[in-house]
């Protein structure tokens, strides 16, 4: 018989052997899948993670996929490690979106450098408005923060489908559900000619670092984590659980609809119904399997932008049907999470006890 | 003792290693019939892994167990049962919402529970001297109650071996002693009796042979009637035992002041607060005894701050209301505080020392700016796990990977270091070894002796005697008058702790109400 154990102490070891142990299990499944379905499995191998990135530019879209799951995904780190469950980053990023393009929309003959900052700082307070919903029928009424958040995914849906329906409807966009493009002031700039990733990938960054520091250093992280880990212990030392749940919810607000304007104001360049390519929840994979760590989410931010690209890449040079390329990222994240198993546990074969004691 | 009258259990070289810890180390024993038979030793010497082996709930990694001169191999406890081992836990295993009879049918066999059960758990509890009720409620009864529920249930099983794991340590001292006369009864009929305890007085007045254990190993068997406590304690811990000096008590103003504080229970089977009163002054250490789930719980965190009081005034620090003022505020105005759960409450289990420092103690200028300064964090950490001997690896060692008594050293430790003004303590020495028991409570002496006021709970009688200025008994909800410890026996505290000082009146409030459960009553 075999039975699963926890294990004392976490592994250390395992923390860094399970991806690699995951990656070399999702490529045995891969090769079975892809072979199954006639494909050669080292082209598809080749064009779900080599061909995405053999370019510069194919490196630039990496990156500009990845900031905004980095950024969103920092946020809500800050709330999971509290046990704040924020699933509604998609539609604070949307709404962080309406915010900032309103005032790109607003301001659309402005040509002042003071735009872009003006932009992002509304994104968030948007983002910030829409997860304060939540995290205040939470702590008022102790309405379950999943639902309300979830729910209000939707709402904010229609909310930027009606704006961009109705009255700010791009009159010259042949009646398309679309606003006006952004004047130049109001776009992200550059970082490298000739691509397409923008300043939102230092806004990331800073963000990641300054959310490490903020967890790791200042006493209100190290509060949130206790909050997180033993409720009963923050409460015995004072900590306060409404003001937890106001900055989880708020730092992923925060986060999310500044990644709204950044797509906004980035690779998009106007409002869309179809604004986000569902990064708000692609985040929450990215922060779980980034453990919640600033590090290990820049990682995975990266994997998982490499997964949508490698998706991309498959369907348009293998001919996969896109739900092949779904199945192949789920059993990657499947794997990963199923690893991290072995840090708390060990797998044990269990021996029958000698006869005649 | 010869061989002859055969035993009834012998354990033979029982060996159980876990991962971290030798549990027990060629563990050998025999009972005979009759023989109420002390299995004495300290929290972790390895004590209820044994008996758990006896009841087949572990398997042990090597040895034998003999049960009536064959050897056997006790899979499971209902094969234990079988053969006629019956255990009554530490912590209790009934259904509150339950009647006495349906908890006990709900353990017996289909064949046993019959029609007759009632007349059957009368005719057994009259005999044994264990008054019941079968139709009442558990969640209606009190502690000791409801351990008689759970010995009345083993009996009607007509077991040859009784296993009790600490049953004293939830009972007033009346109950231990008509536990004791049940005991004597039963081993007058032949039944065999393996008591787990480490009070050692206990077990010198009941207990036929003791067998010791310490760090997992049999260190000494004796008759514990011959022994002292103190050469009991000496197999028991390797060493004397210590005692705190002496002080003298200086007592200064009013620093804590509990007035009428009444509270509506917070959950269906806890107990609501009447008019609780007592004063703490400085210097001084007050202690509140009485059986657990009497109030304690619902006072402390009513003290604490985890639980706001509606009335601000009933606490008052310095004639300060701080009724309505959270956990961290009335740190801020000197309150320290220990509560009897140590890991999840008293320090996050997966955090360092360290961590766990800065979980109450940031106060002590480990943040600046709202950052937090390692240098000052650890620094604290490594002075308190130094000044309080707490055996760890240092500050970055996980508070989960300590021992019960060197996680309360250091939490203890933690709190006195705040330089507190009022500091209470909940079971300050619950499952602590006997060594570290003694250093705890010296702290407390030392502390008061520097002008603090220290509010001790306990459930141990004798601790809080050793330590207290004045105690006050807390049943049903209600506290006692405190009185002067030099004023008052552990008899009369005793009759205070079975409810003797509450009214009939207030008695009656004690049966379940859902209204009153859920604060609906005004």
């Amino acid at each position: 018989m075999i039975r699963l154990e926890p294990r004392p102490e976490p592994w250390r070891v395992a923390s860094w052997l399970s991806p690699i142990a995951a990656a070399a299990v999702t490529m045995a499944i891969g090769f079975v899948v892809f072979t199954l379905l006639g494909k050669n499995p080292l082209d598809a191998f080749h064009a779900f993670f080599v061909r995405p990135v053999d370019s510069a530019y194919g490196v630039a879209e990496l990156l500009l996929k990845a900031s905004p799951l980095m950024l969103i995904a920092t946020g809500l780190a800050i709330g999971y490690r509290a046990n704040v469950w924020n699933i509604g980053a998609e539609g604070q990023l949307l709404v962080g979106a309406v915010a900032g393009g309103g005032l790109a929309l607003a301001f659309h003959a402005a040509d002042s450098p003071l735009l872009v900052p003006a932009m992002i700082v509304a994104g968030a307070l948007g983002g910030m408005a829409w997860a304060a919903i939540p995290a205040f029928l939470r702590t008022r009424f102790n309405a379950n923060e999943i639902l309300v958040s979830l729910m209000l995914v939707y709402v904010a849906g229609y909310l930027l489908s009606w704006l961009v329906h109705g009255p700010w409807r791009d009159p010259e966009g042949f009646n398309f559900p679309q606003s006006k493009l952004f004047h130049d002031a109001a776009l992200l700039p550059n970082l490298v000619e000739g691509t397409r990733v923008n300043a939102g990938l230092l806004v990331a960054l800073a963000t990641v670092a300054a959310g490490y520091v903020f967890v790791r250093r200042s006493l209100s992280g190290f509060q949130m984590r206790v909050a997180g880990l033993a409720p009963a212990a923050a409460a015995y030392a004072g900590i306060s659980s409404k003001r937890t749940i106001w900055i989880g919810m708020l730092a992923g607000g925060a986060c999310a609809g500044v990644a709204g304007v950044q797509e906004a104001a980035g690779p998009v360049g106007q409002l869309l119904p179809t604004l986000s390519p569902g990064y708000g929840f692609a985040a929450i994979i990215v922060a779980f399997v980034g453990r919640l760590h600033p590090v290990g989410i820049v990682f995975a931010s990266l994997l998982l932008s490499l997964l949508y690209l490698g998706g991309e890449s498959a369907q348009l040079n293998l001919g996969l049907p896109s739900a092949v390329t779904g199945l192949f990222q789920g059993t990657l994240l499947f794997c990963l999470l199923a690893a991290d198993v072995f840090i708390h546990y060990r797998v044990r074969r269990v021996m029958r006890l000698p006869q005649g004691a | 003792m010869s061989a002859d009258p055969s035993p009834r259990l012998a354990l033979r070289g029982i060996t159980k290693v876990y991962p971290s810890v030798v549990a027990n180390d060629a563990v050998s024993l025999h009972v005979l019939p009759g023989e109420i038979h002390a299995v004495l030793g300290e929290n972790g010497a390895g004590k209820s892994t044994l008996m758990k082996i006896v009841y087949g709930v572990v398997k042990p990694d090597a040895g034998t167990i003999e049960w009536e001169g064959s050897t056997v191999e006790i899979g499971n406890p209902a094969r234990a049962r079988r053969l006629g081992i019956g255990m009554v836990f530490q912590h209790f295993s009934l259904f509150e919402t339950l009647t006495v009879a349906d908890n006990i049918a709900l353990a017996l066999d289909a064949s046993r529970a019959g029609a007759d059960l009632a007349a059957r758990i009368r005719e057994v509890s009259s005999r044994y001297g264990l008054p019941l009720e079968p139709g009442r409620h558990v969640h209606t009864m009190s502690v000791g109650e409801r351990q008689r529920v759970e010995i009345v249930r083993c009996l009607l099983q007509n077991p040859r071996l009784l296993i009790m794991d600490e049953p004293t340590s939830v009972l007033t001292p009346q109950a231990v002693e008509s536990l004791f006369e049940t005991l004597e009864t039963l081993s007058g009929e032949g039944v065999s009796i393996l008591y787990i305890s480490h009070k050692l007085d206990e077990i010198r007045a009941l207990c036929h042979r003791a067998t010791v254990l310490r760090a997992g190993r049999v260190t000494g068997e004796c008759d514990p009637r011959q022994e002292t406590s103190a050469s009991l304690a000496r197999m028991m811990i390797g060493g004397d035992l210590p005692h705190p000096k002496p002080r003298e008590a200086r007592i200064g103003a009013v620093r804590l002041a509990i007035d009428r504080l009444s509270m509506p229970a917070d959950d269906p089977f806890g107990t609501r607060l009447h008019e609780v009163s007592l004063e703490v002054h400085d210097g001084e250490i007050v202690g509140i005894a009485g059986v657990s789930g009497n109030g304690q719980k619902e006072l402390l965190a009513a003290l604490s701050g985890e639980r706001l009081v509606p009335d601000a005034r009933a606490i008052r620090i310095d004639d300060a209301p701080i009724g309505g003022e959270d956990a961290a505020a009335r740190r801020t105005r000197g309150l320290a505080f220990v509560p009897e759960e140590r890991l999840g409450r008293g320090a996050v289990p997966d955090m360092t020392l360290a961590e766990n420092a800065l979980l109450t103690a940031h106060r002590q200028g480990m943040v600046a700016r709202g950052f937090v300064r390692d240098g000052v964090v650890r620094d604290f950490a490594a002075a308190t796990i130094g000044e309080f001997d707490v055996k760890a690896g240092g500050p970055d060692s996980v508070a989960r990977s300590l021992s019960g008594g060197n996680l309360q050293k250091y939490i203890v430790g933690r709190e006195i270091r705040q330089h507190p003004r009022v500091l209470i303590v909940s079971q300050p020495t619950w499952g602590v070894d006997v060594g570290a028991a003694a250093r705890i409570r010296q702290a407390l002496v030392d502390l008061a002796e520097r002008g603090v006021a220290v509010l001790v709970v306990s459930e141990e009688l004798d601790e809080l005697f050793e330590i207290c200025d004045r105690l006050a008994v807390i049943a049903q909800g209600r506290l006692s008058h405190a009185k002067p410890v030099s004023e008052t026996d552990p008899g009369e505290i005793g009759q205070l702790m079975a409810g003797s000082f509450v009214a009939e009146g207030a008695r009656s409030e004690r049966h379940f109400s859902p209204a009153g459960a859920l604060g609906l009553d005004p």
